[in-house]
């Protein structure tokens, strides 16, 4: 029993670590995060995981360092979701698949992408943007 | 009511003529001056941008161009909350010692004032030495070189838990050389922000 605990302790800490891919730097005004079902209100140096949904209101603004060192921010009035974000720190491969469903999002690409030109690939309701290495800014009116 | 209805018959024309969503992208130029490539798929067209504010729209199969000011304008909230791009330095050491060089300990004074202001870094500090003595006195000393830089970043406030510190011996020398031998570049260390 004592030894089930422990393993459940040990798993959940793994997955903790595991699923924080980046890090909230920048906040302003109005802006949450949904996981889940949970809606959490955006402070900076909170961690941001895969499958997060970054939502801002009219006067906000976030900004996200990712492991990468990919740099992203989202604008006001914007809904943007990590669809999936895997990185490998010494091979630098990875995959970073985004939605912006509506709103601005600006974006500096990282390490994954001087690795591997298909890493980074960012979705709009009518688009795909494949990313090789640049800055680069998407707006869903 | 009347002018209800018309209002809403244009508002819906006009949704419908535009498509749902009016998107643009713009490709930007890097601070050094480079420039990338972002690679648009709507449907069946494909747009390659990779000119300096080189734009894709919605609705039109011409690549458009857009000025800085333009961007500005119309980003500039959302460009203003890119966090810090990551940053690097390096300084170097006094033969066999964790005391800067005189030329160093002047750029120490730029580092940390550019390191103040930034909200919640991340820090990486690795200290090197060059190849002059035994592997393990280096090993030693890079740690304590290292350990020397982190105290300074701390005495300015960043907080010990978000810097990472290492010390890597002779083992990583920025010019490579035989043993023994006296590399001023070597006897370093490496601070990584972000």
């Amino acid at each position: 029993m004592r030894w089930t605990i422990a393993l459940a302790v040990l798993g959940f800490t793994a997955t903790a670590w595991a699923a924080d891919v980046g890090e909230i730097k920048v906040v302003q005004g109005a802006a949450h995060l949904e996981r889940g079902n949970a809606r959490l209100p955006v402070k900076v140096g909170m961690p941001v995981q895969e499958s997060d949904k970054v939502v801002t209101g009219t006067d906000g603004t976030v900004g996200i360092t990712f492991a990468d060192n990919s740099l992203l921010s989202v604008g006001p009035s914007s809904v943007l979701a990590i669809d999936r974000y895997v990185f490998d720190s010494t091979t630098h491969a990875g995959q970073f698949d985004s939605t912006l469903s509506r709103g601005t999002l600006a974006v500096i690409s990282g390490k994954m992408v001087k690795q591997s030109p298909d890493a980074m690939r960012v979705r709009t309701p009518s688009a795909i943007m494949g990313v090789r290495g640049t800055e680069f800014i998407v707006r869903v009116d | 009511m009347g002018a209800f209805v018309v209002v809403v018959a244009i508002g819906l024309a006009v949704f419908l003529l535009r498509g749902p969503h009016n998107e643009t992208v713009v490709v930007l130029p890097s601070p050094d001056g480079h420039t990338g490539t972002v690679v648009v798929q709507r449907g069946e067209t494909r747009q390659v941008l990779d000119q300096p504010y080189a734009t894709s729209r919605s609705g039109h199969n011409e690549v458009e161009q857009l000025s800085d000011t333009e961007v500005r304008q119309s980003f500039g909230d959302t460009l203003q909350a890119l966090p810090a791009r990551p940053t690097a330095f390096i300084l170097y050491f006094v033969t066999g010692t964790d005391e800067l060089t005189p030329e160093s300990k002047a750029e120490l004074e730029n580092i940390l004032s550019a390191l103040k202001d930034r909200p919640l870094p991340d820090v990486l500090v690795i200290g090197h030495t060059d190849t002059v003595g035994e592997l393990i006195v280096n090993d030693r000393l890079s740690a304590q070189r290292a350990e020397t830089v982190k105290g300074f970043l701390v005495e300015i406030g960043i907080p010990a838990a978000r810097i990472r510190s290492s010390g890597r011996g002779e083992r990583e020398p920025l010019v490579r050389t035989g043993d023994e031998v006296d590399e001023p570049r070597n006897r370093r260390v490496e601070i990584n922000v972000r």
